[in-house]
């Protein structure tokens, strides 16, 4: 597996991520990885410290990441997040507006299709957490 | 009705272009299957038995006249020259070519319409009263509010990969047209101290495990809406089962964790949503409730109608329904013939709907849930020029919520899914109770036909309801009693073994028969059913 894409300006981190549950037993570890099934929350109380959340997706149609990397960040988490797994090019778009900023896809993206298709909505029309106005306040300022 | 602005028309353009990339990286290998299933899926794009259908959101049931005529154009230039009105209120094409879907969705975008989540596992087309803005018993106009909610449901990015499939209703009446009870997640406007708000009830539905949806929320203001919703959804995205297809949708986790429990996580995650600043402000719901202000009602009609022509009159007495505006009325159009296929229409059928719209009905339509047609704002004094030209092309059956007013699936005649055929026995059904005075003297009647156990054709809320099953290679059909999707819901039961095709036929025919014998006055036959319990149908079916 290459490089993550990532968005971000400091890049990938690089330190591997450890299960939650090895996360949560240790004090030291600044990278963890989330199963579908797994709590966000549980990440809560320590977000200050957390460098790396990777979120794994085992299969696309398993949206539970997408709740899980909302919750994070609408709880002030800023360091990189990034979606594991069997990550699709026509998935991206929502990931990013879900607050992911670094992807890990089992099988490689064509870049000029990752570039479309993070370009093809102009306006989205509900506020979330990546900072788009949504339509609705493009519409009453 | 609700007109797109750039922005709107903009993302609809945009979903067109996604989706033939999409086509074409799938007609080059570049997508597999089973990667390309769910992206066209939320495109209304099916593989059926024969070929594919794509199914067309018609928003909330509402249609202008430009739209219906788009929607014969394209059955009659990519289909078979017809299409099939859905329970969902949508319509679909039977016989379409995948590699000609994207320009059948670029003629859509040109009115206004598209094909967006008209299936996979997100949030489907919003579901209403068909008689919204028209009806004589509503608090409020439901339509805003279901255009509200497709604009936050549309391309939701948390909400696309479900557990499965979110249906939603927004009602506003105290008579349920629209099964909301029977939907994910229904909401009923009630105003509270002069305050519009929404009744909200979840966990509904049919398919193999059929539910009435518990009230969750007795009260949500329109500005707290899409806060609750999101998270009444998110907990259904976190914790809805996703480890056997078939009890993935929300009723089960509801029934599995209780209602109590439901709400609490919803209550909890919903304190923490609010503080998000996800909700439109109050401006953008008027904007959006400015483009369903009603018609320039003409003033001082007369609602006096010239009942001489006998068929008009029954025409009248059974499809026309009170308006909220004097002088105007509601008209229903049947599409169950006799002997037709239920929902279905042609194309010229559908440009004669149309044109009738424009000219008559303040150029609006609407479809329902039991797969007719309504021109929702017609001057009493147009009826019966209206109903000439409907009757001259096939539309003018007098049977609107009669025996032969049936909703049925497309069963094994189109659908991969079927067991048993649904069509034809509704032509049967139809055949056998031709007679109109022996329809109109059994009242209202619903009946519901399901080629198989997921419900489509809505049995489980059938006064009457049938559901085909496959037993040892042959059609065979069960037959329940006592469902109602209205507001006295009800889930229909099973009265026995099953029956042949024509087997069910006779056995409606005997509880008919029981019904009338039984009936006291003004009782229809679902409310005698109710009083006297199975047995005397039981005893006269299988005695």
């Amino acid at each position: 597996m290459g490089d993550p894409l990532t968005f971000r300006t400091d890049g990938a981190h690089e330190e591997p991520a450890v299960t939650l549950d090895s996360f949560l037993d240790q004090s030291n570890a600044t990278a963890v990885r989330l199963e579908p099934g797994e709590d966000a929350r549980a990440l809560l109380p320590y977000l200050d410290r957390l460098a790396l959340v990777e979120v794994a997706f085992p299969a696309f149609r398993d949206g539970r990441g997408y709740s899980a990397a909302r919750i994070l960040r609408e709880s002030g988490y800023t360091g990189e997040l990034r979606a594991q797994g069997d990550v699709l090019v026509d998935q991206l778009a929502y990931m990013r507006r879900c607050g992911f900023d670094s992807f890990a896809p089992e099988k490689p993206l064509d870049p000029a299709v990752v570039k479309t298709s993070l370009e093809r909505y102009e306006h989205p029309y509900q506020a979330t957490i990546d900072g788009r106005a949504p339509i609705w306040k493009l519409r009453h300022g | 009705m609700y007109q797109y602005d750039t922005y709107d028309q903009s993302a609809v353009d945009a979903r067109v272009e996604e989706f033939r990339d999409q086509v074409a990286r799938r007609l080059s290998g570049a997508l597999s299957e089973d990667q390309f299933k769910p992206l066209r899926l939320m495109n209304g794009l099916y593989l059926q038995l024969h070929a594919y259908m794509l199914r067309v959101a018609v928003p909330y049931g509402t249609l202008s006249g430009q739209q219906m005529h788009m929607l014969a154009h394209i059955a009659r230039k990519y289909d078979r020259g017809y299409g099939h009105f859905t329970t969902r209120q949508n319509i679909q094409y039977n016989w379409i070519k995948l590699d000609e879907a994207p320009d059948i969705l670029a003629e859509l975008a040109t009115v206004e319409m598209h094909a967006i989540q008209t299936s996979g596992n997100c949030i489907r087309n919003i579901s209403s009263d068909q008689y919204a803005g028209a009806a004589a018993d509503e608090v409020a106009d439901p339509r805003p509010w279901a255009e509200l909610l497709r604009q936050w449901s549309s391309f939701h990015p948390e909400f696309s990969y479900l557990p499965r499939k979110f249906k939603i209703c927004v009602i506003a009446s105290a008579e349920d047209r629209a099964a909301m009870r029977l939907h994910d997640i229904g909401i009923e406007l009630v105003k509270r101290d002069g305050v519009l708000g929404g009744r909200i009830f979840a966990g509904g539905g049919m398919g193999r495990t059929p539910m009435i949806a518990p009230e969750i929320k007795d009260f949500v203001a329109a500005d707290d809406l899409l806060s609750y919703l999101e998270a009444a959804l998110r907990v259904y995205n976190r914790h809805g089962r996703r480890d056997n297809i078939y009890k993935a949708r929300i009723k089960i986790l509801i029934h599995e964790i209780g209602a109590k429990e439901y709400k609490r996580q919803v209550e909890e995650e919903f304190a923490h949503v609010k503080t998000l600043g996800i909700d439109p402000p109050l401006a953008e719901f008027d904007r959006i409730a400015a483009f369903f202000a009603p018609p320039a009602w003409e003033q001082g009609l007369s609602d006096d109608l010239d009942l001489s022509d006998p068929d008009f009159r029954l025409w009248v007495d059974q499809n026309v329904i009170a308006h909220q505006t004097p002088g105007y009325a509601i008209a229903n159009i049947s599409l169950k013939p006799i002997g037709g296929i239920p929902g279905d229409a042609s194309a010229d059928q559908i440009d004669l709907m149309a044109d009738l719209a424009t000219r008559y009905s303040f150029d609006e339509l609407r479809v329902t849930h039991a797969q007719n047609i309504v021109l929702p704002h017609v001057k009493k004094a147009d009826l019966y020029t209206i109903w000439q030209a409907l009757d001259e092309a096939g539309l003018a059956t007098a049977n609107l919520d009669l025996i032969s007013d049936i909703i049925a699936c497309p069963g094994l005649d189109y659908c991969s899914l079927a067991n048993a055929r649904s069509i034809p026995l509704a032509q049967k059904i139809g055949q056998r109770f031709a007679d109109p005075e022996r329809q109109r003297d059994l009242g209202e009647l619903k009946l519901k036909i399901s080629g198989c156990i997921n419900a489509c054709g809505h049995h489980h809320a059938g006064h009457i309801g049938i559901l085909g099953v496959d037993r040892k290679g042959t059609e065979n059909y069960q037959l329940l009693f006592g469902g109602s999707g209205a507001e006295d819901v009800s889930l229909a039961k099973i009265i026995g073994p099953g029956f042949s095709e024509d087997g069910v036929v006779d056995a409606i025919e005997k509880a008919t028969d029981v019904y009338k014998a039984l009936r006291t006055d003004g009782e229809r036959f679902v409310d005698t059913y109710r009083r006297v319990g199975m047995d005397p149908f039981k005893e006269a079916i299988y005695g």
